[in-house]
């Protein structure tokens, strides 16, 4: 379901150089044209129906219409996603509706401190154990059974026809 | 009015004579996914420490890219109470034997970490109260339980947990963004080949890449180069070819560009034949995991058989050499059986999920059974819009009516039930085989790093290993990004020398807007010029001949010697027409160099598969010529190796070491 724009509710966002769908599409896909100040969707049959458009859009001018190619007309997903809340109304072809409410996250908004209350020393560059763990598990009951084929030296190539030099 | 087309305006951002931006830095992570945010997080305290300068460049915008863009609704690698010889006990019963142990032990005695540090900042995981019931990641806080303090998660498999995942990308990518610092990331800059170094053989140097907003080219210069782009999707004709194209189970954005880049600078590849074909409901690709596990529900034929009774005796040819006969039934193995049923015209497959509802909904109140129905959709509503959009425009209430299954079209990654990838060097201790690691000239094992000296992957980029999961992704990475400091502190006194000039780079990277800038002049049609081809076009074909020759959809992924020879020839002819791709904006010049990616990818696949004289993932591929395992000659690993000089591919075994005894820890 590509998302597409609605014309009445896009602004633009108000001529900044980038506009929050074009920021957050991991495909590259929402684009603004600069005349109009409106934002559309460049390649639809390559959207991935993430919602990310949807979900960001500060006018909540972004939709999505279920893939033409297998879908029935009709049914849609809406979500309003605020700092700790997602709420979702589908609404389906025959008309009936149902609302869910999910937590997204127990923190503020950007205060992640990676770091907070951990060790100010990483420990031992030269062993495997990570900055943040205290046990190192080491494993038991290894065996190292070696599994030998035959053929061994069994081998294919193949030439690319196009190496530029 | 009539407009010939070529009147017409580009979509995309302008694109025009680029400027060269020139960055040198320590250690360079390319992947902006769960790997290189777990990198970003690992990074910092170690380079710190030593004075190691860093940087990460994505192709899209951290926030929302990779694999987790959307969001989860389960974590499926979470040790808990198990053992990490247990786990990679697992994944070897399902990746039918050839996987590295030392890699999956690896993962396992760290992922759990990475999964609480998601908790800490602010992940919402379900947990289970002194009742026996489950509650919320919101919940959760509120009661001040956290699985990292003690508290017993919502198992839906012996490795799954729940969560409220929607917004899983958002906080590992904070977290990511907090550590290093706004100086230290680039965003939407893709980079599309790696380079040598020019004194130093089989040495990486440097990488580049493009901004997709701007006109300019990226030419880095690095010590250490973390490769963790994910793995490929759209590299088979997918089963919906219009709109639907989009709807990959996969991210779509995923071009195989960790494979190709890597394996182009001479990388040793390994398992490229591996691939995954999961079932799930038709066309929507919403996950099916949930349903099976947690809610219990049975999939049966159009007869209303289950099916994986009927075909029991399927397995016997397998259960005979070993596999399948324990408490982990290899995915490739239930597809089989799925399968039978197709060829048999008994589809289609329907997954009962209103019996399974109604049946737990007996023991609960109203309340409860709401509780239940809104678990259900938040499945595919963290992760999946797209399927509950279409349960909506088909009316489908999961307690009411079943709905059908069907397995996808082939993908290509180094987690879930698929270890595609790359050949990397396993823990610089004792217990790893030597013939598990990659030593460096000082005689050091360096952990993930390649066969390249210098060069790192995590994630989908590591072979041999599945089941990493979101959560074990971004473990990989710290794994990786420890050690490429440990690198950097131990070489530093390299100055990498790139072979390539500023100008030639240049004129590599925008080859497709300079071909069509020559030849536009030549047709009234954009799309339809005989100088060039559009990348559409490009994947369009490639994708076309996968699917027909390469064990695709088409011929229910059976594939033999005689259809593959067919396939690489006409592989041949794209490698030599990937020198003319046009790109008219940065969009597409983005597009050309992913679709180049691909045709690389698939051209790694395809051969192993045609290497690989047996069929190792029945369910997944089928080699008519090589039916049935052949464990006397194929018990081992194949592995790949590009020569950039000579431009020759070689295809080779190695052996299988099996590290633990097979008797699990844990019942």
């Amino acid at each position: 379901m590509p998302t597409f724009v609605l014309p009445d509710k896009c602004d633009g966002c108000k001529g900044g150089e980038k506009t929050a769908c074009m920021y957050i599409c991991p495909n590259d896909l929402m684009i603004l044209d600069p005349e109009s100040m409106l934002a559309y969707n460049q390649e639809p049959d390559a959207c991935w129906e993430c919602y990310s458009c949807v979900k960001i859009c500060p006018q909540g001018a972004i939709e999505a219409r279920p893939y033409a190619d297998f879908a029935p007309m009709g049914g849609t997903s809406i979500p309003m996603r605020s700092g700790g809340d997602i709420m979702w109304t589908i609404q389906f072809r025959n008309g009936n509706i149902k609302r869910f409410k999910f937590p997204i996250r127990t923190t503020e908004e950007g205060s992640i401190k990676p770091y907070e209350g951990k060790a100010d020393d990483p420990g031992d560059i030269n062993d495997e154990k990570l900055f943040n763990m205290t046990e190192w598990p080491m494993p038991t009951n290894v065996i190292n059974k070696k599994v030998e084929v035959k053929n061994p030296d069994y081998t294919e190539t193949w030439q690319n026809p196009a190496v530029v030099k | 009015m009539p407009v010939i087309p070529s009147k017409g305006q580009n979509l995309g951002v302008p694109i025009g004579e680029p400027e060269i931006k020139e960055i040198s830095v320590d250690c360079l992570l390319v992947g902006g996914g769960m790997a290189c945010c777990g990198a970003a997080v690992e990074i910092k305290p170690w380079a710190d420490k030593y004075g190691i300068s860093y940087l990460m460049v994505d192709k899209a915008a951290l926030e929302r890219s990779g694999a987790v863009a959307q969001g989860l609704s389960a974590i499926n690698t979470y040790l808990g109470e198990n053992t990490p010889e247990d786990y990679a006990r697992m994944v070897q019963n399902d990746l039918m034997k050839v996987v590295r142990e030392d890699l999956v032990y690896d993962l396992g005695r760290t992922v759990d970490d990475s999964v609480h540090l998601f908790e800490e900042w602010g992940l919402p995981i379900w947990v289970t109260d002194d009742e026996g019931k489950r509650i919320d990641g919101g919940v959760a806080k509120k009661k001040g339980m956290a699985i990292r303090k003690g508290a017993k998660p919502v198992r839906s498999g012996r490795w799954q947990i729940m969560i409220n995942g929607e917004s899983y990308k958002v906080l590992v990518a904070e977290a990511a963004k907090n550590a290093i610092g706004q100086d230290n990331y680039i965003e939407r800059c893709f980079v599309v080949k790696l380079l040598l170094d020019a004194n130093e053989p089989n040495r990486i140097a440097g990488a580049v890449g493009f901004s997709t907003r701007e006109n300019k080219v990226y030419v880095f210069k690095a010590n250490a180069i973390l490769v963790a782009a994910g793995g490929a999707v759209n590299v088979y004709r997918p089963r919906s070819t219009g709109e639907g194209m989009g709807r990959a189970w996969y991210p779509v954005w995923n071009a195989g560009s960790t494979y190709t880049m890597c394996s182009e600078v001479g990388a040793e590849m390994t398992m490229m034949e591996n691939r995954f074909c999961p079932a799930r409901f038709k066309d929507g690709y919403g996950p099916v995991g949930a349903w099976f596990l947690l809610f219990k529900a049975k999939a049966t034929n159009a007869l209303g058989e289950d099916y994986t009774v009927k075909n029991a005796h399927l397995l016997e040819p397998y259960q005979k050499l070993g596999y399948a006969t324990g408490k982990v039934m290899p995915a490739c193995l239930r597809n089989h059986q799925t399968l039978e049923e197709l060829r048999a015209g008994l589809g289609p497959i329907y997954m009962d999920t209103a019996t399974a509802l109604q049946n737990t909904f007996k023991d609960l109140s109203k309340k409860e059974q709401k509780h239940l129905e809104s678990e259900a959709w938040e499945d595919f509503l963290d992760m999946c819009v797209g399927q509950a959009n279409l349960w909506a425009c088909m009316n489908i209430e999961p307690e009411n009516v079943g709905s059908e299954m069907m397995p996808t079209e082939p993908y290509l990654l180094g987690s879930h039930s698929g270890c595609c990838g790359i050949w990397v060097s396993g823990p610089d201790e004792d217990w790893v085989p030597d013939e598990y690691k990659v030593k460096a000239a000082n005689g050091k094992a360096y952990n993930r790093m390649t066969t390249v000296m210098g060069l790192w992957t995590a994630g989908d980029g590591v072979g041999a290993s599945g089941h990493k999961f979101s959560s074990g992704a971004h473990a990989e990475g710290r794994v990786a990004a420890k050690a490429m400091v440990r690198w950097c502190v131990d070489h530093k006194d390299f100055k990498p020398a790139l072979k390539q000039t500023n100008e030639e780079l240049v004129k590599m990277i925008y080859q497709p807007w300079y071909t069509y800038e020559e030849f536009k002049a030549g047709s009234t049609a954009p799309d339809i010029n005989p100088k060039y081809i559009t990348p559409r076009n490009f994947m369009l074909r490639l994708i076309k001949y996968s699917d027909e020759y390469g064990a695709g959809c088409a011929t229910y992924y059976v594939t033999s010697e005689a259809l593959l020879k067919v396939l690489s020839t006409h592989m041949d002819w794209l490698q030599e027409d990937s020198l003319k791709l046009c790109a008219r904006d940065l969009h597409e010049l983005m597009r050309a160099w992913e679709n180049y990616h691909r045709l690389w990818t698939v051209r790694l696949h395809t051969m192993h598969i045609r290497f690989r004289k047996e069929t190792r993932y029945p369910g997944f591929y089928y080699r008519s010529d090589f039916m049935g395992l052949n464990e006397e000659e194929w018990l081992c690993f194949t592995n790949s190796k590009y020569d950039p000089e000579k431009g020759e591919m070689t295809f080779f075994k190695k052996p299988y070491i099996q590290i633990f005894d097979p008797t699990w820890d844990r019942a």
